[in-house]
């Protein structure tokens, strides 16, 4: 214990854009526990979803996370949709696809830029990103706005796709194809990355499954879980495509199935694409008049796995009560055990490998007094609160508990 | 024009705070250096630490724990320095205002020179931003 040191990684570190505290304990340079701090990044939004109408919390619940603003308000409308008992267009849900599929593909090019990054090679971080601008234009152009595309609402989406439209993104991703090409290429041939990234912070089937982990984490692990595939939405289950997975655990699995996982984005894009073309133009949207009482779950397959939103309505025009558990707050858990044991350098890579997205997990902090050492609120504390909270609406509601 | 001023028409380091927000600023401000746009072409670079930097971006709306600290950072920096509030968050509070744990928008805390205005404000806006606030000293 005595030679055991601490490095703090944050709150405002270069390496990260999100604010968020690791403490790695170390002794020599090899990692021997790990700590984190949330807190720094809380906003509130699942108080701030019940004062807002069911419009305006779209526009809410997509500046959760900036980098998958689609999935957020994919599954709120999942989720009020479940309540209103609804089916959506067809070409609503080809749209909704492309929108998420697009996105899928500029995030694993933001992450294998970043993991470069980690790994202080930063020609890998200048290319991934320059050849996901394309992308960003695509949305521009589809959306009018390069993130937080505001496309969603209830029972439908906001902008059609026209034929000209069509014709753009099938050119613009024949480039990202080729251009993914090249990059797949350096990745999985470089010697640098290799001797980087492989046996670094691997996780095995057992742990995957301990954890609770989702999305390409989990995948890269051998456990083939995927909302899309598990509990179909939109348009998934009216295109072909497979569920990509690896065996070995490790940074460079997680950053393989990454990469693989763009082309089937590619594939299902431009098998809605040719959807849409089959569909009247227009029709993009049904009338919801009110959202009656209930409760509706959605889910949606972001970038990092499964974004799940559980909404209680009371039939007013906002939600009784919006609850939301992001991919990543599962995924950080796994930390425990792919960084201890390995060293400081190797550490920060198996941070970054599963994507970690610190905005969509942040929740209300546990606070220590700095002096007495004394717990301000512990967890137990906020779990009561919590579950007097839900209680309260139950019965607001009149439902049996 | 006074010699500390003078300082500030050469190349710009950046120090960059994010505050309680989407990533949706942060991932622009980096957008800014990769090759599409590449503002390290003017010597405008990205540090690690305050203690090195010229401008001072905060974005996204500030919550109760990270007011101290952006305090705090501000105290360390080495005076003059230009902060720059971004997106909507950092200007007004956003739509992030109304949430219970909200402290303020940026000027209600530290003095801000330039204001960037977008959710998220595109790069070209960004770069913009920065190219007034270099003029204006």
């Amino acid at each position: 214990m005595s030679n055991k040191f601490l490095i703090p990684i944050g709150p405002y570190h270069p390496l990260q854009e999100e604010p968020e505290l690791f403490k790695l304990y170390c002794e020599g340079e090899i990692v021997k526990d790990i700590k984190w701090e949330t807190g720094y990044n809380h906003r509130g939004i699942e108080k701030l979803a019940e004062s807002k109408t069911y419009d305006q919390v779209f526009f809410l619940v997509e500046r959760i996370c900036g980098i998958c603003s689609t999935s957020h308000p994919f599954a709120f409308a999942n989720a009020v949709e479940e309540i209103c008992n609804i089916e959506i267009t067809n070409r609503a849900r080809y749209i909704r696809s492309i929108i998420g599929e697009l996105e899928r593909i500029h995030s694993h090019l933001l992450w294998v830029g970043l993991a470069g990054h980690f790994l202080g090679y930063n020609t890998v971080f200048m290319w991934a990103w320059k050849y996901r601008e394309p992308v960003l234009d695509l949305f521009e152009m589809i959306t009018g706005n390069r993130n937080s595309y505001a496309m969603f609402k209830v029972g439908g989406v906001r902008r059609d796709i026209e034929g000209h439209k069509i014709r753009e993104i099938r050119k613009v991703l024949d480039e990202v194809k080729k251009k993914t090409d090249l990059l797949t290429g350096a990745v999985m041939d470089d010697p640098v990355i290799h001797a980087r990234t492989k046996g670094v912070g691997i996780l095995t089937k057992e742990d995957i499954i301990d954890y609770g982990a989702v999305g390409p984490t989990a995948r890269a692990s051998g456990v083939a879980i995927d909302v899309r595939k598990d509990d179909p939405y939109a348009a998934y289950p009216l295109v072909n495509w497979k569920v990509i997975t690896a065996t070995a655990g490790d940074v460079f699995a997680k950053a393989e199935v990454r990469l693989l996982e763009m082309y089937e984005s590619i594939s299902i894009i431009e098998q809605c694409l040719d959807g849409l073309e089959k569909e009247k133009e227009g029709d993009i949207n049904i009338k919801v008049k009110n959202i009656p009482e209930g409760i509706g779950t959605g889910r949606a397959e972001a970038p990092r796995g499964e974004v799940f939103h559980c909404v209680f309505s009371d039939g007013s025009n906002s939600p009784a009560r919006h609850k939301i558990r992001a991919p990543s707050y599962v995924n950080i858990a796994t930390f425990k055990k792919s960084c201890i044991g390995q060293s400081i350098s190797d550490a920060t890579i198996s941070l970054a490998a599963v994507d970690p997205c610190y905005c969509c997990t942040e929740r209300l902090a546990v606070a220590y007094d700095m002096h007495t050492g004394e717990k301000i609120m512990n967890g137990a504390d906020i779990i009561r609160a919590s579950a007097g909270q839900t209680r309260l609406i139950m019965k607001n509601l009149k439902m049996k508990v | 024009m006074s010699f500390k001023n003078f300082c500030f028409k050469k190349s710009l380091w950046v120090f960059h705070f994010g505050g309680a927000s989407c990533n949706n600023c942060d991932i622009e401000i980096l957008d800014c250096l990769t090759p599409r746009y590449d503002l390290e072409r003017f010597g405008i670079l990205l540090v690690g630490s305050i203690r090195h930097a010229d401008v001072l971006l905060v974005n996204g709306s500030i919550n109760m724990r990270d007011r101290d600290r952006l305090l705090e950072i501000y105290e360390q920096a080495p005076k003059p320095i230009l902060v720059v509030a971004i997106g909507a968050c950092g200007c007004t509070g956003g739509i992030f205002a109304e949430g219970n744990t909200f402290a303020g928008p940026v000027d209600k805390i530290i003095p801000v020179n330039a204001y960037i205005p977008g959710c998220p404000p595109k790069p070209e806006a960004i770069i913009a931003g920065i190219v007034k606030l270099v003029k204006s000293v």
